[in-house]
Formats: structure tokens, sequence, C-alpha cells
């Protein structure tokens, strides 16, 4: 190899670094080092011109290796390894010292920050000496992609997919799609019925050639990489056949026995064997093993009686679907918080405390009162307190806004003054109406006649401060009042927060995907890669990243699908050459580097008995190296002989 | 017209004071609507905190000495704010600062315990009287367990029944125990929370010492408050000592049958959880467990109970001042047990007694209920 040439350059960012860091004192110390045949600074380097000094520089002084020391390598890697590509250097000759992040941003004092990124560059020189030039590879792309849940969001993305002329596989654990979305009554805040506007999509969905729907049905194991996933999915057995039945509902009917509605939060009951609502997708049952008197005590069998096609089949059993594909997208939902650990808010204690969800059944008319707003006794409630921020914005369970609150809880007011004209308190901390037309809603609702009271309600409770105007009382501090107010109310509504699904760390795990402190799905970075993630290939959408609302749930499917897109119309896709290798003389196949690997990278071959890292999976971590007892591991790009000169040149 | 400025020197003394979590409230009120003040008259928390936020506090006003420190708004407080250090530093700009004058009565109860060691300004010869006429040793290196009856039982010669109560328990199951006696002080728990914070701090430092030359290792307290500020306060100055409450010692007594129940008490028996056995140290299940086990008595739940329990109003140095008739919070809670039917009301802390006998005399009702305390209750069916 060439005597290492290396060039040095130390961006001023602007004030950023040059505001703390004495960049010319970093420049001097630089130049004497060993191999060091340049080093100057620059206002921004990452700049046209900045870019074009060190390409010249290259050119004239015969440049091989190169040192930046600016801001973080995930800012501005890519880019001057870009450079060093066009003037003919290998990427991985390049280096870069993180003195921003790692110098000026995190102290005032001079002399300390200067000294750190004289520290950090003189190590980075000395690294650089030692790197070798790697090559990246490239892996195909399957162009079939994966949906993982059928609401909203997913709905969406698979369209998008789907019209695009790929396959999609779209798997959605209930026996329909639609969702949470399918549950809603009116959209805000344009008040358009939901199911009229989702149905059409369920229904596309339901009949396009390129979308294999699979519902009832969960994924059980996914393997593989980018652009090459294998995945097996559990096809829950709905003792139902698929292929023959014809959706005429007789069995719906004739079904002599009934369970909780899960579509409609518990409010309603449903038959046993059942599609959770009129225009699900599918319109193919499935009957309900737990319930279901067959099951339990062996004997009825109406529904295969009255089925005039024999589609009812006691004896299916679940059926596990292997398909390959090259991107998946996590479109996996939320779920909805439960009060009754609130205490004081009296749910599941008092009656006529109800949640959002249970609300939205209640004034729908697909729900179990035909759309009335009922008290549990039947009668019209004179008047209805609805408490914000239940279970969001709380430090005792969900620390975050939920996003969505504050706007369906305006639209219940609106439904109720249109149907009932009842009094309506909205019980609010900060009222958050971000979104296009949100404000004007909240004015429009303003302007309707709605009672706002600004205080987290404290109680709720069944002593009636007057029987005339309520039977519950709600207590808080209106806190525009500086009082204790408490309130008469016939109905409660308690505005719940979204949370994560109660499986999502399992989910999580099956697809290695991480979440943030809040539970939620991690996107990769949160303002300028919103849906990808940390496991190449895999996409998130909707409420799985974090509450959100339809115009979000969407934007964010279609998204997703860009990016599905984007890969499958590349057809390929480089994977990073810093990955680990394994010397197959020295392994002993103790496997432990197997169990340590986030990434399910290395596998075992039994014939040769020795461990392989699949450079497809791995993620150049070096947890392995660390793991392995036999010294066979090394990594590529952070060589023991790389990483010991880096801190030799941080030492001396 | 009058308008405001807020005054950011003011914010600062309060800051430095240790109320830094006055920053963290986002002022939704739920404290204000939590607080069992508003049962009885109004106490806008959340007000205050906005006032500290502003350096706008009225440190002359009685607002800054109405607070309890029950624990309930801080329980259910959505971002977790400290409320009752905030509290506690603004009770200390007007105790150690000086910007206002400290209520007549707690300033001379604390000055008693400063110079004394308790509250009342008794003789620290005296303390150890209530013992006279029993069979209690002074606590000598060797001896398992330190009992610590609290300032209140000591002096006071009603609320003296809960630690001859304690005490004869101990006996009757042979256990080896101590006291003090004149070389006890004060823990210091409510002088801390009603801003004499140097006057707690060398109260902590001389009982650690004296625990410490003593060779004491464990430690039974009838007091929560006792209980609280030996468990979770001392060890900032170095005092580390196993810490148990009365109620939790019987009812392991109880499970390792050291005691054994003789006779039947036929009662109804409420129980009103202290807010710092309850909410502060999570104690909830050990007392109720004494008083199930005791054969014939009926425990009974009160409306409030558990993390919901409403205060007797003794914390944070409410003990020391007066709180005027038709403000009391044991008037309410006594009612609530009245309304049960209960025939006791049980409690676990003195300063709950010293409320709620008061409450039974100022409302007459001496003939229809009984304060006691659990090992009382223990005492009597042995």
């Amino acid at each position: 190899m060439r005597e290492p040439r290396i060039g040095v350059y130390v961006c001023h960012c602007g004030s950023n670094i040059a505001g703390t860091v004495d960049v010319e004192e970093v420049v001097g110390s630089a130049r004497d080092l060993d191999g060091v045949a340049v080093a100057r600074d620059y206002k921004f380097c990452c700049s046209d011109p900045g870019q074009d000094m060190i390409r010249a520089d290259i050119a004239k002084l015969g440049l091989n290796r190169i040192v930046v020391a600016a801001c973080s390598p995930t800012m501005h890697e890519v880019t001057f390894r870009r450079v060093c590509q066009d003037s003919g250097i290998n990427p991985y000759l390049f280096e870069m010292a993180n003195i921003r992040e790692q110098c000026s941003w995190v102290t005032e004092d001079k002399g300390k920050a200067t000294e750190k990124a004289k520290s950090l560059l003189g190590a980075a020189v000395r690294r650089v000496f030692y790197q070798q030039p790697l090559e990246t590879r490239k892996v195909s792309i399957n162009p079939s992609a994966l949906v993982v849940g059928g609401g909203i969001a997913g709905i969406q993305a698979a369209l998008k997919i789907a019209d695009a002329g790929y396959k999609v596989y779209l798997v959605e654990r209930e026996p329909t799609i639609g969702g949470h979305m399918a549950q809603l009554d009116k959209t805000f805040p344009t008040l358009d019925c939901s199911s009229c506007i989702l149905t059409p999509k369920m229904t596309l969905v339901g009949s396009h050639p390129n979308i294999e729907l699979m519902t009832y049905s969960e994924v059980d194991e996914v393997s593989g990489y980018i652009g090459n996933f294998k995945v097996k999915i559990r096809k829950k057995a709905r003792f139902v056949d698929e292929k023959k039945c014809n959706g005429c509902g007789i069995c719906q009917e004739k079904c002599p026995f009934k369970a909780d509605s899960e579509f409609d939060a518990g409010m309603g009951k449903r038959k046993v064997i059942y599609t959770p609502f009129a225009q699900a997708v599918p319109n193919i049952p499935v009957i309900d093993r737990e319930h279901c008197v067959y099951f339990l005590k062996g004997k009825c069998r109406a529904c295969e009686r009255f089925c005039e096609v024999g589609a009812i089949d006691f004896e299916q059993e679940d059926r596990i679907v292997e398909v390959e594909v090259g991107t998946i997208i996590l479109a996996t939902g939320y779920g909805v918080f439960d009060p009754t650990p609130i205490y004081q808010y009296g749910y599941k204690r008092l009656d006529n405390v109800i949640t959002s969800l249970e609300f939205e059944r209640l004034v729908s008319s697909t729900g179990p009162t035909d759309g009335k707003i009922v008290l549990k006794d039947g009668s019209a409630p004179r008047s209805i307190a609805i408490i914000h921020c239940v279970g969001s914005r709380d430090k005792n369970y969900h620390e975050y806004c939920s996003n969505v609150c504050c706007m369906y809880s305006l639209k219940y007011s609106h439904l109720i003054k249109e149907k009932i004209d009842a009094v309506v308190y909205q019980l609010y901390i900060d009222m958050r109406c971000f979104g296009k037309g949100y404000e004007e809603f909240y004015k429009r609702l303003s302007e309707e006649g709605v009672f706002f009271v600004r205080g987290k309600v404290s109680e709720v409770t069944d002593e009636a401060v007057n029987e005339e105007e309520g039977r519950l009382t709600v207590v808080a501090e209106d806190t525009l009042l500086g009082s204790i107010i408490k309130l008469p109310v016939d109905m409660v509504i308690l505005s719940c927060a979204l949370e994560p699904q109660p499986d999502a760390e399992a989910i999580g795990r099956l697809f290695n995907v991480s979440r943030s402190a809040d539970g939620f799905f991690m996107e990769k970075h949160s303002k300028l890669d919103p849906v990808a993630t940390m496991s190449d290939g895999i996409f998130l959408a909707g409420c799985c990243q974090g509450p959100k609302d339809i115009p979000h749930a969407v934007a964010q499917g279609l998204s997703a699908a860009g990016e599905a897109l984007s890969l499958i119309s590349k057809g390929e896709v480089e994977i990073e050459a810093a990955t680990a290798v394994i010397d197959e003389r020295i392994c002993s196949a103790c496997q432990i580097c197997k169990l340590v690997c986030p990434y399910s990278a290395i596998s075992f071959d039994e014939e040769k008995v020795v461990c392989q890292v699949n450079e497809a999976l791995c993620k150049g971590c070096g947890a392995c190296v660390g793991g392995c007892p036999g010294d066979a591991i090394s990594l590529n790009h952070f060589t023991n002989e790389q990483i010991l000169a880096q801190m030799e040149g941080m030492l001396l | 017209m009058e308008t405001l400025t807020p005054f950011k020197e003011a914010v600062d003394v309060v800051l430095e004071a240790g109320g830094e979590p006055l920053r963290t409230c986002y002022q939704c009120g739920l404290c204000s609507g939590t607080c069992p003040w508003n049962l009885v008259r109004s106490f806008i928390v959340r007000r205050i905190i906005h006032q500290a936020q502003l350096g706008l506090v009225d440190f002359e006003s009685e607002e800054v000495w109405q607070c309890a420190t029950c624990g309930a708004c801080v329980k259910r407080c959505p971002r977790g704010v400290e409320i009752i250090d905030i509290m506690r530093a603004l009770r200390k700009v007007i105790a150690e600062v000086g910007v206002a004058k400290v209520p007549d009565s707690l300033r001379i109860s604390v000055k008693n315990i400063s110079s004394l060691g308790n509250p009342q300004g008794e003789a620290p010869e005296k303390r150890g009287d209530w013992a006279k006429d029993r069979d209690i040793r002074t606590f000598t290196e060797g001896t398992d367990l330190l009992y610590l009856s609290c300032c209140v039982p000591a002096y006071d010669g009603k609320i003296r029944r809960i630690a001859l109560a304690t005490t004869d328990i101990l006996n009757k199951a042979g256990i080896g125990f101590g006291i003090l006696g004149e070389n006890e002080s004060c823990c210091g728990e409510s002088v801390r929370k009603s801003g004499s914070e140097t006057v707690f701090q060398s109260l902590a430092e001389s009982n650690i010492e004296t625990f410490t030359k003593n060779g004491v290792e464990r430690i039974m307290v009838s007091s929560p408050h006792c209980y609280h500020s030996f468990k979770n306060e001392y060890p900032e100055f170095g005092g580390k000592f196993e810490v148990i409450h009365s109620t939790q010692y019987l009812w392991e007594l109880i499970k390792e049958k050291k005691i054994e129940f003789k006779r039947e008490l036929n009662k109804k028996v409420a129980y009103s959880d202290p807010c710092y056995l309850g909410r502060h140290n999570d104690i909830y299940d050990a007392p109720r467990d004494v008083l199930k086990s005791i054969p014939g008595l009926e425990l009974m739940e009160l409306p409030d109970s558990h993390e919901q329990a409403v205060c007797c109003g003794g914390g944070g140095g409410r003990i020391w001042m007066d709180t005027p008739k038709g403000e009391r919070f044991s008037d309410l809670r006594l009612e609530q047990a009245l309304e049960m039917g209960a025939d006791v009301l049980a409690v676990a802390c003195p300063y709950c007694m010293l409320n709620f006998d008061d409450s039974v005399l100022t409302m007459s009702k001496e003939s229809l209920i009984e304060i006691k305390d659990v090992a009382e209750l223990v005492q009597e069916a042995i």
C-alpha cells in the first residue's frame, strides 16, 4: 500500500464550533502528526466550496486518506465519503472527528473544548492511518411487500404499493380490516362520516388483484434481511371455509348465543359466530371458540345446519403460510388506555362514566343504541362532562400528549348538541388544536355554546350537588377562576389516552424494531427519517409509531409505501461494509456470538461446525467481537489495530 | 388598576430554599381539587405554586402555613411535582430568611423543640416518666430494640396510652427492648415540614449521635412521622437504622405467635390511615392485618381509605397550630366513622389520636365512639 498522505480539515461550522473551539490551534496541532500532508480549517466544510477545497487538495497533493473534524458522522459522514469516492479514494479511508456535539456544544469552557478537539482529531488521524479500503455490497430487493395491520394506515400503504403494480400481503389480526377508524362515528374537523370514507377503501383492498388479504391472522416468525425477508403467518382457524362462504349471514342470524361485541367496545352484544360489523371485509364470519356452545359443551351446530353452502368447518385448524417479501410496513395501531386504575374518576365503579371509545359506539348509528345518546337506564342525559387528558400528560400513566383527544372531545360536544342538546362541559388543561382547520373547529364549537372549564378533574362522585341537574358530580379547580367548581352531570366521558398495543414489545422483538421511552415503535430519525426504522427494509405507519390523527396516519401510510416503492423500483440496495468477519480456523463453535447478536445475523454451519456472519443482516455493532472468547471475530473498519491506534492518538 | 410584574429575585430565594419542583408544574389545578382543605374552606394550591413561579407569593398570608403535607396531591399530580417540597421552601424563606412572621404557636413549638427536645416545653428529665410504673428498662448496648414513643405520648397524659399499650404487649411477648428516656428528643419531621431546616438538621445530627453512641440498630416507633423521618430523611445525614412501625412489629409478633389472643373484642372498628404511614410510606396492610387477626373484631373501611384517605389535619406542623372549629378534617373523618356505625375509630399515629380525641370531645360524641391506637386494641385482647 502507498505511504499514507493524510488531509486534515477542521470545520468552523459558522460559530457552532469556532465560537468555543480555537480552530487554528486545533489545525496547528494536526500539522506535525505522522502522515499528515496538509491541515486546513474552513468555515463550512460541508458546503460546495468546502468540498471543492478537499477535492482540489486530493488532486494536487496526492492525498490518499482524509480526516474531517466537524459535526457528528450521522450528519455528514456520507457527504465526505462521497467527496473521497469522487476523487478516487475508497470511502472507508475517511474518518470524522466530532468536535461539535462532543466539544463545542457540551461546554462553554474554550480551553477544555479546544483540548478535547485536539485529542479527538489526533485520535482520528492516528486511526485513519490504519484504515483499510472496503467494498460495499449490493443485495436485490424482492418486489413483494408485507403490511402488518389493516387499519387506515395499513390500508393506504397496501393500496399504494398494490396500485403501483406490486404484490402486497396484508395481515390483520381481527376478522376484518378497518381498525379503530371503523369504530368511529364522525371524523374531526369536517364531521364526515368515518365509515362512509373508510369502507370504499376497505372494499378496494378486498378486491384488489395485487393484494392478498389475510385477516384473523398474525405474523409468527420473521427471518432474513432487507430485500429478502421470509415471514411465517398464522391464519387462525375461523371454523368457516373462506372459499365456500358466500357471506349470506344466515349463520349469524340463527346462532342462538351472544357475547360482548369487541367492535362496540363492550357496549353491545354480537352473536358467537359473527362478522364484527355489516361492512366487514372480508364478509366472512368467524366462530368465537371461547363462547361457542358447541366447543364448550359439544352441542348446538345451528350455524352448520342452516349454512346452505356447507362452509362451517368445526375441524378447521390454524394454518401457517410462508411468504417472501422485500419490504415490511408495520401499521399495528394503538390500544386505548383503561382508566380503571384512576380510582377517583370512578370508571367501572360509577354508572354512566364511560370511555371515549365507548361513547363513539354509543353515538354511532351502527352502534348498540342506533346512535341514541342514553344513560344506562335508557334515559337521555341532561348534562355531560368530557374529561380531557385521561391517562395522557400524566406521569402516573403516560407522560405524552395523545394528540387527538382535544379534537375528538370537541367533536363529541357537537354530536351531543346536535342530537340531544344537553349541557356539555369540556374540562381541559390546554386546548391543542394544531392541525389544518382544527382551530376553526374549536371556534365553531365555542359558538355552539359549550362550557369550557380549565382544570384537571380531581374527582367524580355519585353524590349529587343537585339531583335536578345531574346525578354525578365532577370536581375540579377552575384554574381561570381560581375556585373549586362542582359540576352536576348525568354522564361523564373520559377522553382516554392512546397507548402502545399491549403486545407492542413482542411485535417489536419479532421485527427487530426498537421502541422509544413511551413504548411506541421508534423511527430512525424523528424529523428526517420518520417512517424508517433501524432495521433496514422495515417501515412504520400510523399510531404504532405514536398517537396521531387520521390525516397523519394516512400520510405516514403513504410515506411508508413510498419508501418501500423506492426500494422496489431501485431493485437492489447497497449494504454497509463495516461487518464482522469470523476466522473459521479459530472459531471453536461455542456459538456465544449467535446469542449476543441483536440482529440475528449469525448462523451456525452444521457441516463446517463454525459460525457464519450474514453480511446483509450485520450492522457492525461489534457485540460478537466482544463476546467471542477465542478472539476469532474481527470487525471490518473497527479492527483492534484501528481502535488501539485511535486510543493512542487520544492519550498521547 | 393593579398590575403585577414577576419578581425574579423572589423566585430565586424560593428555588434556593428547595423550591426547585415548582418549575415542573403546568397549572392543571388537580392539586387544588384533591386537597382536603377544600372540603372545609378554600385553599388553591395551584395558585400558590403559580405565585411562586412568578415570585409573587404573599408571604404574610396564612395560606403558606395551611398545607398539612398529607401528600394526596403529590400522589396524583400528573407532572409528579413534589408540592410538599415547594411548601417547605416557602416556609423556609419565612422561618430562616425572615421575610415574614412565623405564626406564634408554631414558632414557640419549634423553639421548645430546639431548646428542650419537645414541642410542649417540658423538662427533658421528665421524658421517661410515663414508663415509671412499668417494668421498662433503659436501652443499653446489646438491647435488641429501641422503642421511641414520640413526644406526644411521652408528655401528654391522655395520649400516653399508646406507649403503655405498646410496651405492655412487648413485655408480655418477652421482647428485649429499652427506651432512652431523657436522652430522647423530637425526630424533627414536622419541624422540617414547617420550614425550620436548620433546627431539623441539628436534631437529626444529635439524634443520630445518641443512637450511634448507645449502639442502636433497630428502632420501633409509634408515630408514622418518626418512622418517615428516621427511615427516609436521616440517611441523608448518615443515620442508617432499621426502622419499624409498631403496627408492622405487632403483625410480626402475631404471625410468629409470640402473642396470643385470649379475649374476643366484639367491636366494629374503622381504621383511619395516617398519611405518613399510608401515602408517604405505602404501609396499608400491616395495621389492617393486625386488626383483622383480633378475634371478634369487625374491621370497617371508611369511604376514603388507603391512598384516598383523608388527613386528620395534623401534619406539616399543623399539629402545633390552631385550626378553627368547622375547619377540622378530623371532624369530617369522625362523622364518617359515626355514620358507618363504628364503635371504635382505630388510629396508628399520635397526631391522629390527638386530633380525633379532640373532635370526639368538641363534638360531644364520647358516648358513641372511642379513639384507640391499634396497639391498645391488641392489648385488650391478649
